[in-house]
C-alpha cells in the first residue's frame, strides 16, 4: 500500500502531536526520494539546505581525516533524522553523508522551512525543540563512544 | 546457599561447591585479539554437565588462580562446557597459555540466572556490549531452540569494533534467521564495514518490540547498562521485566567471602542476573 507523504510524516515519532497547520506546512516542504548504494547525498562543507528523515536503508555520517581518509563517525538508520547543520549559522554541513545501502528517504526543504520559522515563532519552537533531541541523544550516544567502554581498562 | 539449590534444580548433583572437579581443555579457539573461548569436557566421563543461561563458573588455572567466568555454551549441551574470557588479569593471561589436553579446575554452576523458561509469549530484546554477549549466548541458545514460545526475538549487540565482534560465524547465521532479528554496530567503522556505526543503546528505540509485552535481558559495561536501561525506559519497558548481569569480585562464589558484595546482596549469590526493580536503589549509584 502506498501511504501518502502527511501518513509518513504523522506517523514518525519526531513529528508527533505537532498542530495540523505545522503539518501540513511540512508535508508541504518535503518529498521522496532514493538513493542507490554509495551515494553522497551531501559533501562536509556544501550548503545545508534540507534535512532528511530516512525511511528504508543504511546511510554513513563521514569525515575526511588526513592520512586516514574516510572516517565513519556514525551511521544513520532506518527511522531516523539525517542532518541538523540547516538549522544553525552558516548553514553548511559540518560532515559528509554516504548511503551505505540502497536508501529512501523524505527530503525537507530547511531552507523553507527556516523561513517559516522566522515568521512563525510557534513552528519555530516546536521543530527546534525536536532538533534540540536529536542533537541531545547524538551528544550522548557520542560521548559513550568517546568513553571507549568496551575497551581493556574495562 | 540458593547457588547450589539453583544447580540442583538444574538437575547437576551438587558436591561440595568449594572442591573444584576437574576438567580437560578441548579446544581453544581465538574470538578477537584479546578474547578467547575455552570448550571444557569433564575428565569423569560420566559427568553431565547442567546450568542455566546467565551463570558461571569458578575455573582455576592450577598453580596461578582462580577466577569467574560465565558459562557461554549451549545450555541444552550436556557433554561440554563453553567459557570465553578476555586476557586481563595473571589468570585469563594464564588460561589463554593452555593448550589442548591440558586440564584446569572447574567450580559451579552459580548464581541465578536469565527468566527465559518462564516468561513464554513474551518478546525478548537481548542488548549487549563487548565481552558482555558471551552470558547472553546461552539465552540466544535456548530462544532459539524453543522459537515457538516466544514472539520477537531481537539481539542489538555493539562491540568496540569489526574486529571485536565475538562469536562473528554465529552472528552471521543467526542474522539469516527470519524469525530473530539481529542488529549489530561497532563503536569505530573502519574503511570496508558497511554496518552500524555508534553505540548500541540508540537502536533500542528502533528495535521491533512491544514493550508491554517484552522481557529486556542486558549485559556490559555498567555504563553502557545504564543508558540501556533509560532507553528501555523510554520505550516503556517496566522494571519487572528488565534484567541485567552484574559483574564484582567474585571469589568464592557461595557468599561466603563478601568479596562481591553488592549494596544489600552478593552478585555471586544473588546475582549476577538481577531484576532491576531489585536493585534500583542501588544500580548506577558510584559509591556502592
Amino acid at each position: 500500500m502506498i501511504q501518502s507523504l502527511e501518513t509518513i510524516i504523522k506517523g514518525h515519532p519526531f513529528f508527533a502531536d505537532l498542530p495540523e497547520k505545522h503539518l501540513q506546512f511540512i508535508t508541504g516542504c518535503a518529498k521522496n526520494v532514493a538513493f542507490p548504494e554509495l551515494f553522497t547525498i551531501f559533501q562536509e562543507g556544501d550548503s545545508a539546505n534540507e534535512f532528511y528523515f530516512i525511511r528504508e536503508g543504511l546511510v554513513s555520517v563521514e569525515l575526511i581525516v588526513p592520512q586516514r581518509g574516510v572516517t565513519t563517525i556514525q551511521t544513520v538508520a532506518e527511522g531516523e533524522i539525517l542532518g541538523w547543520s540547516w538549522v544553525s549559522p552558516p548553514y553548511r554541513w559540518h560532515f559528509a553523508a554516504r548511503t551505505l545501502q540502497r536508501t529512501r528517504a523524505l527530503v525537507f526543504d530547511a531552507k523553507c522551512l527556516r523561513t517559516k520559522c522566522e515568521e512563525d515563532h510557534d513552528l519555530g519552537y516546536e521543530l527546534l525543540s525536536r532538533f534540540m533531541s536529536v542533537v541531545s541523544a547524538r551528544l550522548d550516544a557520542t560521548r559513550l563512544q568517546l568513553l571507549d567502554i568496551y575497551g581493556r581498562h574495562n | 546457599m540458593d547457588a547450589i539449590i539453583e544447580a540442583e534444580s538444574a538437575g547437576r548433583v551438587a558436591t561440595d561447591p568449594l572442591v573444584p572437579e576437574q576438567f580437560r581443555i578441548e579446544r581453544l579457539k581465538r574470538e578477537t585479539e584479546d578474547t578467547f573461548t575455552l570448550e571444557l569436557v569433564p575428565v569423569e566421563e560420566t559427568r553431565e554437565i547442567s546450568f542455566l543461561p546467565g551463570q558461571f563458573n569458578m575455573l582455576y588455572v592450577f598453580g596461578v588462580g582462580e577466577v569467574a567466568i560465565s558459562i557461554s555454551s549451549n545450555p541444552a549441551e550436556a557433554s561440554r562446557l563453553e567459557h570465553t574470557t578476555r586476557r586481563v588479569g595473571v589468570v585469563t593471561k594464564a588460561m589463554g597459555m593452555l593448550k589442548p589436553g591440558e586440564t584446569l579446575g572447574v567450580r559451579g554452576p552459580f548464581g541465578s540466572h536469565w527468566p527465559v523458561a518462564e516468561e513464554d509469549g513474551r518478546d525478548f530484546v537481548v542488548v549487549a556490549g563487548g565481552i558482555g554477549l558471551a552470558p547472553l549466548r546461552p539465552v540466544l541458545y535456548h530462544l532459539m531452540a524453543q522459537r515457538e514460545r516466544y514472539r520477537n526475538i531481537v539481539l542489538l549487540y555493539g562491540a568496540r569494533s569489526q574486529e571485536e565482534i565475538l562469536y562473528k560465524r554465529e552472528l552471521e547465521r543467526w542474522r539469516g534467521k527470519f524469525d530473530l532479528e539481529v542488529q549489530v554496530t561497532v563503536d569505530r567503522g573502519a574503511s570496508g564495514w558497511r554496518g552500524n556505526v555508534g553505540v548500541v543503546t540508540p537502536m533500542i528505540a528502533r528495535a521491533p518490540f512491544n514493550p508491554s509485552n517484552t522481557v529486556a535481558l542486558i549485559c556490559g559495561p555498567e555504563i553502557m547498562m545504564r543508558f540501556a536501561v533509560m532507553e528501555l525506559q523510554k520505550r516503556g519497558v517496566p522494571a519487572e521485566r528488565t534484567y541485567l548481569s552484574m559483574e564484582r569480585n567474585m571469589k568464592c562464589a557461595v557468599g561466603y567471602c563478601g568479596h562481591c558484595q553488592y549494596g544489600p546482596t552478593f552478585v555471586c549469590k544473588d546475582g549476577p542476573v538481577f531484576r532491576l526493580d531489585r536493585i534500583t536503589s542501588i544500580f548506577g549509584k558510584g559509591e556502592i
